[in-house]
């Protein structure tokens, strides 16, 4: 288990889309409101870009838990965007919770580019979390092989 | 059957269609193959009994590329399917001849032989006019079952009788559902993720990637599947890298969803047994209750719950609030 | 293999005093591809830009990763520092190191791992970078402005004057908005009407400008230079063309008993009207829900009266489709509803009033003729509390957070003209803080105080209470003699928060502009682009951005206008390369991507698809790149992966993932 100082540290992977929670995140950087750098943001379009597949990806190689940010429902820059990875996540989520994945390590959350102190306090919370459930060890090792 | 094969040879004879898709005799009694009968006299080798399972739907993407028609016979489950890949634009309806044909529920041969029967050289009682028994001839002599003790797991969950699209329907069916189709996944929805994670796990390690369900599956029809190509992969690769092995069954239950019609035929075919439609129906049920009830290839203009949505969905937190309460 | 170049920059200490960059560069030299790798103190600088180009030609790099601030600040800057250079734009990627990392963690240690592990990130995106070409779309040469009050009208005019045609869209039957229920101006106390109205002239004058009043927009489709816009023009029962604008019909009406939306539901208009005298256009509407002749079928007097035979009570809506390059919100505001706020009393009394209220008692056109009279029983009040911050800079769910910013200056205007106007009326003022910032807002807040009196009290008041005589008790505190007090008062006056128009969040979603938590649309960069929205092509004026008065509105309305006549001035624009792809040979001709796109720009089309193994005519997808705008939403739902976005491709992106798993 990666640990600095005797404490967990989760590897988080978060898609932040460009016009939005892109955009909430650098207003939490410039306001200087820290979260814990656990958090590596990969910046998509839009949220409706994210494919299931990147998700599995990145429970595959290690990540501990995975967050999804993107425009509020209504405020998509591409109109539907944000409205297809609402139903994607919801139905994926879903179907990693019932081969046993615990649902905390996954969210979806819609920051807008004014709400930095929403993506901190996101963050925060979402690290919190994963560090409770500890290491991911289920998803890495969820082989159709033995 | 022979009403059946009359019919089919009247078809080829007239003109009608070019080619019949449909089983042939294998090399036991119990496991007739899919076929395809370009002639009056291929269709000597022609059966149709209650181990024809598989469904032809998936055989006409290419055969409606041919010349001519192509007849295929489709049992009330399998024109799901078909009506499906009308909706994706993957077969061509101008060059099908669709039969409905009739169905009491299939058999399944693996539920036989857990009953004991072993060294069977014969079986009887299987067409769909036959007895409510079937006889397996054995080396050990006859052995007699019910014809619904041995169906196959899904026939038990029959979505009904109706053929939702069909040229012509011969014979009557039968609704042989007896159990809730989400039953299974009630079970499982109820375990501890610990719990859920070793059943998965426990499946899941039996499977050998023989890819039976990947071909056999009718939505599964991708000129290049996705684990084939190096679309998704930041290297490239020789053959099958851990990404894929560990992560193929719920990303090709994924590619399906909203589009799987529940036809049951991944699990049919996996040599290891394994209760791969456990996915499927997840996905189904999620759907179900989440945005209403949406049968796949029941009407083919109808959108995929996926490729649509409503400003007021769920938000993806119902799945921890529902785990909670 | 590419060969690439890491360029590390200290932004000063912004990131150096955080992230150790010499590290980073040291850390990421090997990594695949990296050629080179180094620090500078200000990459964005001219020396630094230098720097990059001379590397990019010493080493011949095929690829750029710049550890830096946020992309949406520099990503253009370094792109075309790379043109310069003499390689592809799109082939450079930026970690972002200040936002995401130094400005948020203080740990050198934990803060320079995460920068190498978004440098890491950027470096396997850049592997997989490929040169991207620009296309060109055209500009519609015309602009849409919608909302029609000082900054709408500010905004069209200057576009106009720069000789692009303009329409505006205005929702109420005439333009001029919040500024023509003004009575008086801070600082200078000149009349509202009396700017304004030249100003609703010159645009309804104006040959390049068309007004749409009485309409709304109903949907918006297209993008920058190319939008296309559905308007409604609702039904006005008046012919525009006939009417003369004499007012007969709205002598004659005999449904008298409309609260008049104008003057603050303070009394009431007839049925068919305009909403004020010098409303433009000056052509009534009829309000067919209290039309007598729209509600029963009888009545008919205005048509039997109108001498131009103007009145149509057959008149439908009508949709008008137009094509506009560019397109201006300016929507404004409201006060908001004081339902919420009860201890003011507002619903429980007539004299106690919002500030726009006391704006039409006081206009001389106004329900009371400009007489400052109570409405209950029209008496003259001889004691007025004005409250400050009713909802503005609330904490709780009841109120804005905001500042509305033009209360304070309105109130010492409403309290010098009422002093001055009648001298032995008694004004208290309770406020929180008195902000004057603005040229000669100070100093005229002092005369409010030194030359009229007014009696400023700070704190804050914590119930309006009417008493039987028909007086109100405003209970309060007064902070700096610490203690409570009671005014007894004849009319009190709320400073109530200006919110967005209600409309807005519609218009936005429309627009695809983004939104903040108070519904005020956001800029493209709070500080250096603030009449952009991060939309391409939507401009923000007046308002609908933020708080402002009149002057601030009319300068910020002009700004808009400059950005536009800067769009509409070019014949070309440079289209977004990152656009989707199909690859046919993986191309089911399945659909699911055109049912999810946004833009419909995927079609199918019967294609000769060759490649190992296939050779046939069959369906495959197509990708109209000019109407593409790179969401990616088709990509994320084709099973085959045959569908993929440029610039931030499935391969691009999982090895985005795979770098920071590492």
């Amino acid at each position: 288990m990666p640990m600095i100082n005797g404490e967990f540290r989760p590897k988080i992977v978060a898609f932040c889309c460009n016009w939005c929670s892109y955009g909430g995140a650098d207003l939490a950087g410039s306001s200087r409101l820290s979260y814990p750098a656990d958090v590596k943001i990969i910046r998509v379009p839009c949220s409706g870009r994210v494919n299931p597949m990147f998700i599995l990806r990145a429970f595959e190689r290690g990540a501990d838990g995975v967050i999804i940010c993107g425009c509020h429902p209504g405020d998509c820059h591409y109109s539907t965007g944000n409205y297809y990875a609402r139903r994607r996540m919801t139905l994926l989520f879903s179907m990693l919770e019932y081969i046993g994945i615990e649902n905390g390590r996954t969210r979806v959350e819609w920051v807008s580019a004014a709400e930095g102190v929403k993506f901190q306090a996101t963050m925060n919370e979402f690290v919190e979390k994963v560090k409770s459930l500890g290491e991911n060890v289920r998803l890495g090792d969820l082989r159709c092989k033995d | 059957m022979q009403g059946l094969i009359d019919r089919l040879k009247a078809l080829l004879a007239d003109g009608t269609v070019a080619r019949v898709i449909g089983w042939k005799k294998g090399d036991m009694s119990y496991n007739p193959t899919p076929a395809i009968f370009n002639s009056v006299e291929d269709l000597d080798e022609f059966v149709y009994d209650g181990f024809c399972g598989a469904n032809l739907s998936k055989m006409m993407i290419d055969a409606t590329k041919l010349e001519g028609k192509t007849a295929v016979l489709l049992k009330p489950c399998d024109s799901y399917s078909f009506n499906q890949l009308i909706r994706e634009h993957r077969v061509n309806r101008d060059n099908a001849y669709i039969i409905g044909i009739a169905c009491r529920g299939k058999l399944d041969i693996e539920r036989a032989k857990a009953t004991g029967i072993k060294g069977i050289t014969e079986v009887t009682g299987t067409e769909h006019d036959g007895a409510d028994t079937v006889t397996f001839k054995t080396l050990y002599g006859d052995k007699e079952v019910a014809y619904n003790e041995i169906m196959l797991g899904r026939c038990y969950m029959c979505k009904g009788k109706e053929h939702v699209i069909a040229d012509e329907v011969i014979g009557e069916s039968k609704d042989t559902a007896v159990v809730d189709r989400f039953a299974q996944v009630a079970e499982i929805e109820a375990m501890s993720s610990a719990e859920k994670f070793e059943f998965f796990k426990k499946e899941l390690s039996k499977c050998i990637r023989c890819n039976a369900c990947r071909n056999v599956c009718p939505c599964c029809s991708c000129r290049k599947c996705v684990f084939d190509s190096t679309k998704f992969d930041s290297q490239q690769k020789a053959n099958v890298d851990s990404f894929e092995e560990k992560m193929f069954h719920i990303i090709r239950a994924f590619h399906v969803a909203g589009r799987c019609t529940d036809c049951g035929e991944c699990s049919r075919v996996c040599p290891q047994g394994i209760p791969l439609h456990l996915f499927n129906k997840k996905f189904i049920k999620d759907i179900d209750t989440f945005y209403g009830e949406f049968q796949a290839g029941k009407d083919p203009e109808a959108q995929s719950p996926l490729t649509a949505f409503t400003f007021e969905d769920v938000e993806p937190k119902i799945v921890s609030e529902r785990s909670k309460g | 293999m590419q060969r690439i170049g890491v360029f590390v920059c200290h932004c000063g200490t912004n990131i150096a005093a955080t992230v150790d960059v010499k590290k980073v560069a040291e850390l990421v030299r090997f990594e695949p591809g990296v050629v080179h790798a180094e620090d500078y103190t200000y990459m964005c600088s001219e020396v630094g830009q230098q720097r990059i180009i001379d590397t990019v030609k010493e080493k011949n790099l095929t690829g750029i990763v710049v550890c830096s601030c946020s992309p949406r600040m520099h990503e253009a800057t370094f792109r075309k520092c790379a043109e310069k250079a003499g390689i592809n734009p799109y082939m450079v990627e930026i970690a972002n190191i200040r936002e995401h990392c130094s400005w948020i963690h203080k740990d050198m240690e934990e803060a320079t791992e995460k920068a190498v592990i978004l440098a890491r990130a950027a470096i396997a995106k850049v592997n997989l970078n490929a040169p991207l070409q620009e296309g060109e779309s055209p500009v519609t040469k015309r602009a849409l402005v919608i909302g029609g009050g000082i900054a709408g009208i500010q905004t069209a005019i200057d576009i106009a004057e720069a000789g692009y045609p303009v329409d505006i869209v205005e929702k109420t039957p005439s333009i001029g908005g919040r500024m023509s229920q003004l009575d008086k101006t801070f600082p200078t106390l000149d009349c509202s009407s009396c700017i304004l109205t030249p100003k609703m002239v010159e645009a309804s004058a104006h040959p390049l400008i068309t007004l749409h009043t009485y309409s709304e927009v109903e949907n918006v489709s297209g993008f920058v230079g190319n939008f296309e816009v559905d308007i409604r023009k609702k039904a006005r029962s008046v012919n525009m063309d006939k009417c003369t604008g004499c007012g007969v019909c709205m002598t004659k009406c005999p449904m008298k008993k409309v609260p008049s939306e104008f003057n603050r539901n303070l009394n009431t208009r007839t049925a068919i009207y305009t909403p004020f005298a010098q409303a433009v256009p000056n052509v009534p509407v009829i309000d067919r829900e209290n039309c007598m002749y729209f509600k029963t079928g009888k009545c008919g007097v205005c048509s039997k009266v109108c001498q131009a035979g103007a009145v149509d009570y057959e008149q439908q809506d009508e949709i008008i489709t137009e094509k506009y390059g560019a397109i201006v919100v300016a929507t404004g505001f409201d006060m908001i509803k004081l339902d919420k706020f009860d201890e003011y009393a507002y619903s429980q009394s007539a004299d106690v009033i919002t500030s726009l209220e006391l704006e039409r008692i006081m206009n001389a056109a106004g329900p009371t003729s400009g007489h400052l009279e109570r409405i209950s029983d029209g008496k003259a009040p001889k004691n007025i509390v004005f409250i400050q911050c009713v909802g503005s800079r609330c904490n709780d769910h009841r109120g804005k957070p905001y500042c509305s910013k033009i209360c304070c200056m309105y109130t010492a205007k409403h309290a010098m003209l009422i002093r001055d106007k009648y001298p032995d009326t008694n004004v208290t003022v309770f406020y929180i803080d008195v902000r004057t910032p603005g040229k000669n807002f100070d100093e005229f807040y002092r005369r409010a105080v030194e030359q009229y009196h007014v009696n400023y009290v700070k704190g804050q008041v914590g119930k309006v209470v009417p008493k039987a005589d028909g007086t109100l008790d405003v209970q309060g505190v007064d902070l700096l003699d610490n203690k409570q007090i009671v005014v007894n008062a004849d009319m009190v006056v709320l400073a109530a928060a200006i919110e967005p128009n209600p409309d807005i969040r519609k218009i936005a979603t429309m627009l695809t502009a983004s939104i903040d938590t108070n519904n005020f649309l956001t800029e493209a960069h709070a500080k250096l682009r603030p009449v952009e929205s991060p939309t391409a092509g939507i401009f923000l004026s007046g308002v609908t951005q933020g708080p402002k008065d009149i002057p601030e509105t009319v300068s910020q309305a002009g700004a808009a206008a400059v950005k536009v006549i800067g769009l509409l001035a070019k014949d070309k624009l440079k289209t977004n390369p990152c656009t989707a792809k199909c690859d046919p040979i993986a191309c089911n001709g399945c659909s699911t991507c055109a049912n999810v796109c946004p833009y419909g720009a995927i079609s199918y089309e019967d294609q000769l698809v060759r490649g190992p193994g296939v050779n046939e005519t069959r369906r495959v997808a197509v990708v109209n790149t000019a109407l593409c705008q790179g969401c990616g939403a088709c990509s994320a739902s084709c099973p085959s992966g045959a569908m993929d976005l440029q610039g931030f491709s499935n391969r691009q992106l999982i090895s985005e993932v795979d770098a920071i798993c590492r």
